[in-house]
């Protein structure tokens, strides 16, 4: 059997479309990872990002703390945890794995949430200051809402690395579409891997397009700028790869 | 490799010419993958820059290899290089990572050359292609400098995925720690590959600062905006 009628019967044989490790099965274990990950990283990044920008202190400390983490390899924190007998293996995985992600996805929140606060014209913050709005009115009616590019723009970020990432969850027991390839590799079967990897890349694909569509309509229209021309809008080199 | 349950320094100690060696490793993956990163790079930016009919293809094709998380594009590869463990599966990952990195910093830097600079270059009779070998890309390598940076700290974080796929450098210590369950290992390798990307981007700042005296009058411009 060739290699292409071999891949032909992996995504045609109904046993791989029902049960505990059929592909939708598996999606939706990576689905539910990812989207939990990428909650609990907008709250604790956005809300520490808020805080920061909104004070102006303790910036340095928080922003280059989030870099840092950026450093670290994701798979030394998968194995870390998993090997930390307080987290080990506990719910399939699914706890070490979304601790790991978690230091992924709120490093790019983090910075984004804290630029975009900044960037918040001073003349805007004064003329709110100037109507009687107090400090936390200015953060969440006038800052806040002013940043809200920046942060969707991380939280894009961060879901893209995410998802990617999540596919190596899957070394750390935790089911999901990373374990087609993890499985395929140990086992010597180059087309149950191969076919991982083109449902683990057709996803983050998927998830990469849909949030740029989803960025561009969360965006307050008078908010929105083209990106189309160079040197507009996002810069690559602060983004870090799928993992 | 012996001794994954002592403390971290035992276990150090214990293996340090094998670790050494993964650290090698480590080091030749990183370093080719970015060479080569930058060789193809620095022509795609200059044709991205110059001819805007093929800019969006360009910059979206690297884009979406960007996209593919790193294991999967190590496997997809397989039919073209083998399945086998090799460093040429690894090397063409790798290279396709820096590819978004290097090419869009090439395209800005050049987008960010003083139109000034480029008047005064015709004004002395300098060919468009002399004008941009001799000046635009000189003024150009702050940002190309600024994307080599930002694409060693990520293929170096990225080699200890090819771990998966029986390379790896120092990230072969993290499957060696989860497969003996102890962390000591792990740490090992999470240290070091921290530890190796540390030091090669003040090689690259020293670096930079060497080959580079007119990059320190402008620092380091880069485009601000969302990420």
């Amino acid at each position: 059997m060739s290699f292409v009628s071999a891949i032909w019967h992996f995504f045609t044989a109904g046993a791989h479309w029902r049960g505990s490790q059929g592909i939708p099965q598996l999606f939706a274990q990576q689905a539910e990872l990812s989207a939990a990950v990428v909650a609990a990283a907008l709250v604790l990044g956005g809300g520490v990002g808020a805080v920061l920008g909104h004070s102006g202190r303790g910036a340095l400390i928080g922003v280059n703390a989030a870099n840092a983490a950026r450093a670290v390899p994701t798979l030394a924190l998968l194995t870390l945890f998993a090997v930390w007998p307080a987290v080990s293996l506990r719910w399939n995985g699914f706890l070490a794995s979304s601790l790991a992600l978690l230091i992924l996805a709120i490093p790019p929140i983090l910075t984004n949430t804290y630029v975009g606060m900044r960037e918040v014209d001073p003349e805007v913050r004064e003329a709110a200051r100037a109507m009687g709005l107090t400090g936390r009115q200015v953060l969440t009616r006038i800052e806040a809402p002013l940043a809200v590019p920046f942060v969707m723009a991380g939280v894009r970020t961060a879901a893209v690395e995410v998802v990617a990432t999540s596919t190596l969850a899957a070394y750390v027991s935790y089911s999901d579409l990373g374990t087609y390839v993890l499985s395929g590799l140990n086992t010597n079967d180059t087309v149950e891997a191969f076919c991982g990897a083109v449902l683990v890349a057709v996803l983050a694909g998927a998830v990469a397009l849909g949030l740029g569509a989803l960025q561009r309509v969360l965006t307050p229209v008078p908010l929105r700028r083209s990106t189309r021309g160079l040197l507009v809008g996002s810069r690559p080199g602060g983004r870090r790869p799928a993992v | 490799m012996v001794a994954a349950g002592q403390p971290v320094w035992t276990y150090l100690a214990s293996n340090w010419p094998e670790i050494r060696s993964q650290l090698a490793q480590h080091i030749v993956l990183s370093v080719v993958a970015v060479g080569v990163g930058l060789v193809v790079s620095v022509p795609l930016g200059v044709i991205a820059w110059r001819f805007r009919a093929v800019r969006s293809p360009i910059l979206g094709a690297t884009s979406a290899l960007y996209v593919i998380p790193s294991l999967a594009l190590f496997v997809l590869l397989g039919p073209l290089t083998g399945f086998e463990a090799s460093y040429l599966t690894a090397e063409i990952a790798l290279v396709s990572y820096t590819l978004l990195i290097l090419v869009w910093n090439t395209a800005a830097g050049l987008a960010a050359v003083p139109e000034d600079a480029r008047d005064a270059a015709r004004a002395m009779g300098f060919s468009p292609s002399a004008s941009l070998v001799r000046v635009e890309l000189p003024l150009a390598l702050p940002y190309v400098f600024a994307g080599l940076r930002v694409a060693m700290a990520t293929v170096i974080g990225l080699v200890t995925v090819t771990a998966l796929i029986g390379l790896g450098g120092v990230g072969q210590q993290f499957t060696y720690g989860f497969n003996t369950a102890y962390e000591s290992p792990i740490v090992v390798g999470l240290v070091l590959s921290v530890a190796l990307a540390a030091v090669a981007d003040l090689l690259l700042v020293g670096v930079e600062r060497l080959a580079l005296p007119w990059g320190r009058a402008t620092g380091h411009r880069r485009p601000r905006g969302a990420r």
